[in-house]
């Protein structure tokens, strides 16, 4: 076990997963592992590392690698650090056939990195990503939980620039994402 | 101009919230169906309804909710399928963002309906800024007494959760979406048994689309007749359709199933024709998953007739020559695309999203994406599309659960349909110039070279 | 009761019984092959697809054939069923199929490999599998790793049949090993860097079909088929105590479960047993264990060994053409 005792939670973000549990019937704890790695992640600088998910095991009661299987299915946890801001293009069907290709050569270009990168100075990463549901506005990327749409290449440029001097990671949720029950 | 029944209200300013929504008929299923039907009643209006499953196969919604077994002290539960990933779909993201207390209207008497005292709607990661909206609609719904204890005053209780994803396609097949909502990794259950008798935690359990749960609404609004009465024989009711791709007017389209394909792409109402005024190549009409036809086998079908848009016309001539309506993400492809490299992009796609419990999907996938791209790259051959070919066969219907169908149906029907063009690409790629794609529509010359493949 | 015909042969069994099951009741010349079904571990198979099967007849009830092949494993029988196993072209055909796919990115040690002479993908690939490659793209690999001082892990050679992870959930109580990433990049892991410290873990060694898990105290010792099982047992207060000991002249070189005619171990062993009780005076033997006639364990033990024939290049060519 690593040290998870070195890792706390905002107590607001520990409420809010003590909070989740309540959504599901006794005993079924487990449920709220996905949210639970969300909130994690947002407050441990967009990734999980081992001892962030050792502390959600413990704070859900479930075996370490119960959280390690669970968190390396999904796409969206980072199991590596990730820059302020993480570009997650689409590159599927209908986002390449309306020029999604040019959109990632000029992220790469401007930032002067590859997918799956992060630029030295630890603002950018880009990450391609799979149909992201918006094909009817493609292409697009997206930035936490904000999609950019209908994209040009002088609205990738708008973007970064909004973008570069981030104070905090880009986040999926924010503190009013899930109701308190 | 068609009925529309989901879409009705969705220009109108506030809609999403719940004022708005309520002044403009909102909720007034619930009123009906909790004060004067009993829950077998509003099955049977769904049933007459002829209402089919909007995620993609099309079961009829009434039988399906028939099988539910009901053991006695066991919960039921219903659980909305919003995780919508296959590429080419985005209707359901359309209708959660702009009229989300349809869904929770729709949640509320599908659960009264069922029997259900909770309902989840799993939602995928990517997502969240949806969530937000839909946790603030149910927070209205709350508020207002529509969900909770002692709804309206009948005794019945409903508690309405979201779940979210965290990215991962396969988690919208039913059971791995289950055991994602478990907590777990999002493995397709072994089937039998199915989730009616034993789904989330093993209890009794119902999934379905948001498109599939908000139109409970106007059936027990008008009665299941009048939706029935929208339609062609067994494609009652309207369906929303996802349009992207190379035309004018990509968007979610309510139209009445039965429109000729041929209307929907060229008419003002809907797709607006081909971006550019070019020629229509290629169209995937249900999702990635679903065959690949090309111009004039989606317009017509081989027998000559007119395509419509209905789950039995689109399906006419089996894979030889017909598709499937599929989730109803209908991709156009002009004459400048590569079908090979589109395919490139689904073979990537399941390659990526393979759960990888079964064999022939998990090594299957990335072997046909890694065929593909050595074709792309100009080394391929003619045994290369051979053995895609005979990769594909194996795969289809050898699998746990339809994704590798669904991996392999856009490789079987590119190959069956456009040979011609892989074997352009493996004789000759080195003359054939790297096409530059549209950046907004800007770059046609250079895409015109296709053409002539 | 229900009656079910396998490949012309009609027997009765239980309700409740799934094909795979009757299939071995009937015997080894109609039972499909399995790779991750596991008669001892509840919720085992339907991973690999070896074991798929045609339903020509659904029941007597409702005749219709299933629409696609099934996997026996896990599809209960119904009265008047009749199913096709190597009968059925289909059938032969998938099965070559998934042999290729589980084949897809396995490294094929096995010159190097413990687990030679008793790997089911050997015997498989032997049985229902195409001499040729067609796969042209470097093979997936992976890092071998220690679970600890007694047990390797050897993840370039594993196909994901999931027996070591329910033999942890199922037989061992908190589970420290289990499957992480997904797709083509699953693999087993303790994801961080952990010794499986339990009394039974060993028995993930005997459940592996493949040489992914391996014991590290018989490492390199000898090729199993100069080995010589032998049924022993000893009083033991965590497990039956009843073992095969695997002789090399008077050493005892490994200690396993003993293995029934589907290379099952009839009974979970504990790792004293196994790791810790290597001299014969441990133990009370009983006698040689019986082996399968076929297995290559047995081929040092006829005397009258038929020289193969001469291989000539037009033989290879035969092949990989
Ligand atoms: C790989 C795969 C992905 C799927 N994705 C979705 C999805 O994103 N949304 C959905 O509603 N159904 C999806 N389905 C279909 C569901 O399994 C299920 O049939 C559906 O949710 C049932 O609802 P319906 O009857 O209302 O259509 C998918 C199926 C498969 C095999
Ligand atoms: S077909 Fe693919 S996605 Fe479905 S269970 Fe098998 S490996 Fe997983
Ligand atoms: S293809 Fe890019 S969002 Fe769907
Ligand atoms: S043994 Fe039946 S699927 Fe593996």
């Amino acid at each position: 076990m690593s040290d998870s005792n070195k890792i706390t939670f905002s107590p607001e973000s520990e409420a809010l997963i003590k909070n989740l549990v309540k959504r599901y019937p006794e005993g079924k704890h487990k449920s709220a592992l996905l949210p639970a790695l969300h909130i994690a992640q947002a407050e441990f600088n967009g990734w999980l590392s081992a001892p962030v998910m050792d502390k959600v095991a413990e704070l859900l009661n479930l075996q370490p690698i119960e959280v390690y299987e669970v968190a390396s299915f999904y796409s969206m946890y980072n199991l590596k650090p990730v820059g302020k801001c993480l570009i997650e293009v689409c590159r599927t069907s209908s986002c390449w056939l309306r020029g999604a290709e040019d959109v990632v050569k000029h992220i790469e270009k401007r930032l002067g990195i590859k997918d799956g990168e992060t630029t030295t100075d630890g603002k950018f990463t880009l990450k391609t990503v799979e149909c992201l549901g918006s094909c009817g506005t493609a292409p697009m990327l997206q930035i936490g939980q904000t999609f950019y749409e209908n994209l040009t290449l002088e609205k990738v440029d708008k973007i970064l620039e909004e973008w570069k001097d981030a104070g905090k990671h880009s986040s999926y949720l924010d503190e009013h994402t899930f109701r308190n029950i | 101009m068609g009925r529309k029944l989901l879409l009705e209200n969705d220009h109108i300013e506030g809609i999403h919230s719940y004022e708005v929504y309520r002044k403009n008929g909102g909720y007034k299923s619930v009123e009906k169906a909790l004060k004067s039907m009993t829950p077998e009643a509003v099955v049977e209006e769904v049933k007459k309804s002829g209402l089919r499953g909007r995620g993609g196969a099309g079961f009829p919604t009434g039988m399906k909710w028939s099988f539910l077994a009901k053991p006695e002290g066991v919960p039921r539960y219903l659980v909305c399928n919003a995780d919508e990933s296959e590429p080419g779909t985005f209707k359901d993201r359309y209708l959660m963002e702009r009229i989300p207390h349809l869904l929770v209207e729709g949640m509320i008497t599908s659960s009264y309906a069922l029997g259900a005292n909770t309902g989840y709607i799993y939602v995928r990661g990517e997502y969240f800024y949806i969530i937000k909206i839909l946790e603030q609609a149910i927070s209205e719904a709350y508020t207002n007494g529509w969900l909770g204890k002692n709804i309206l005053g009948t005794g019945y209780n409903l508690d309405l959760y979201v779940q979210c994803g965290a990215g991962a396609y396969i988690c919208g097949e039913e059971t791995a979406l289950l055991e994602s909502l478990e907590g777990k990794r999002g493995n397709p259950r072994i089937k039998p048994p199915f989730p009616a008798v034993k789904g989330l935690w093993e209890c009794p359990t119902v999934v379905n689309n948001v498109e599939t749960i908000a139109a409970v609404v106007p059936i027990v609004n008008d009665g299941g007749d009048a939706y029935a009465a929208i339609g062609i024989g067994k494609s009652t009711g309207t369906k929303l359709i996802s349009a992207s791709g190379h035309i004018k007017k990509p968007g979610v389209y309510e139209i009445e199933l039965g429109v000729s394909v041929e209307e929907f792409i060229y008419a003002d109402e809907y797709c607006g024709g081909i971006l550019n005024d070019k020629k229509l190549k290629a169209v995937v009409a249900g999702g990635s998953s679903v065959p690949i036809l090309p111009a004039d086998l989606i317009l017509k079908t081989a027998s000559g007739e007119k395509r419509l848009m209905t789950y039995e016309s689109l399906a006419d001539g089996g894979f030889a020559t017909g598709t499937m309506l599929g989730s109803g993400g209908f991709i156009v492809m002009d004459e400048s695309t590569s079908i090979v490299k589109n395919l490139h992009t689904f073979a990537r796609f399941y390659h990526h999203e393979s759960c990888g419990q079964c064999s022939p999907c998990r090594e299957g996938t990335g072997w046909m994406e890694k065929i593909l791209h050595k074709i792309l790259d100009g080394h391929g051959t003619l045994a290369d599309v051979d053995l895609l070919w005979d990769i594909q066969r194996k795969i289809e219907g050898n699998t746990i659960c339809p994704l590798g169908d669904a991996a392999a149906w856009p490789v079987a029907s590119a190959i069956r349909h456009f040979k011609s063009e892989f074997e352009a690409y493996v004789t000759n790629r080195k003359s054939i110039p790297d096409v530059k794609y549209y950046f907004h529509c800007n770059n046609l010359d250079a895409a015109a070279a296709y053409s002539s493949l | 009761m229900a009656k079910v015909t396998i490949d012309g042969i009609t027997i009765e069994v239980a309700d409740g019984t799934t094909i795979l099951q009757a299939a071995r009741m009937i015997g080894p010349d109609v039972a499909p092959p399995t790779m991750c079904y596991y008669s001892k571990l509840k919720t085992s198979g339907g991973y690999c697809r070896t074991c798929l099967v045609e339903v020509s007849k659904g029941s007597e009830k409702d005749p219709r054939p299933m629409p696609k092949l099934v996997a026996s494993c896990r599809t209960g029988v119904m009265d008047g069923m009749e199913v096709k196993n190597t009968s059925s072209e289909k059938v032969r055909d998938a099965r070559a199929g998934v042999v290729e796919f589980l084949l897809l990115n396995h490294p094929l040690d096995c010159p190097v490999c413990d687990q030679a002479g008793e790997c089911h993908l050997q015997d498989l690939s032997y049985e229902h599998g195409n001499y040729k490659t067609r796969t042209e793209f470097e093979r997936r690999t992976f890092d071998k790793i220690d679970i600890g001082n007694k047990i390797q892990l050897h993840m370039t050679r594993c196909i994901l049949c999931y027996r070591c992870v329910k033999t942890a959930e199922q037989i061992t109580d908190g589970r420290v090993h289990g499957v992480i990433n997904r797709g083509d990049h699953a693999e087993i892991s303790t994801y961080v860097e952990q010794a499986i410290d339990n009394d039974f873990s060993g028995n993930v060694i005997d459940v592996c079909p493949v040489g992914a898990l391996t014991d590290k105290t018989f490492r390199f010792k000898s090729r199993v088929w100069f080995t010589k099982p032998m049924y022993a047992h000893r009083n033991c207060d965590k497990c039956s105590g009843k073992v095969s000991l695997w002789y090399k002249g008077d050493d005892v070189l490994r200690v396993t479960g003993r293995k029934d005619q589907w290379g099952e171990v009839e009974e979970f062993i504990c790792n004293t047993c196994r790791f810790d009780k290597k001299s014969t005076s441990d133990w009370v033997i009983e006698g040689p264990a019986p082996i399968n006639r076929h297995s290559v364990i047995s081929a040092n033990k006829y005397a009258k060994l038929v020289k193969p024939k001469e291989f000539t290049l037009n033989d290879i060519k035969a092949i990989t053409d």
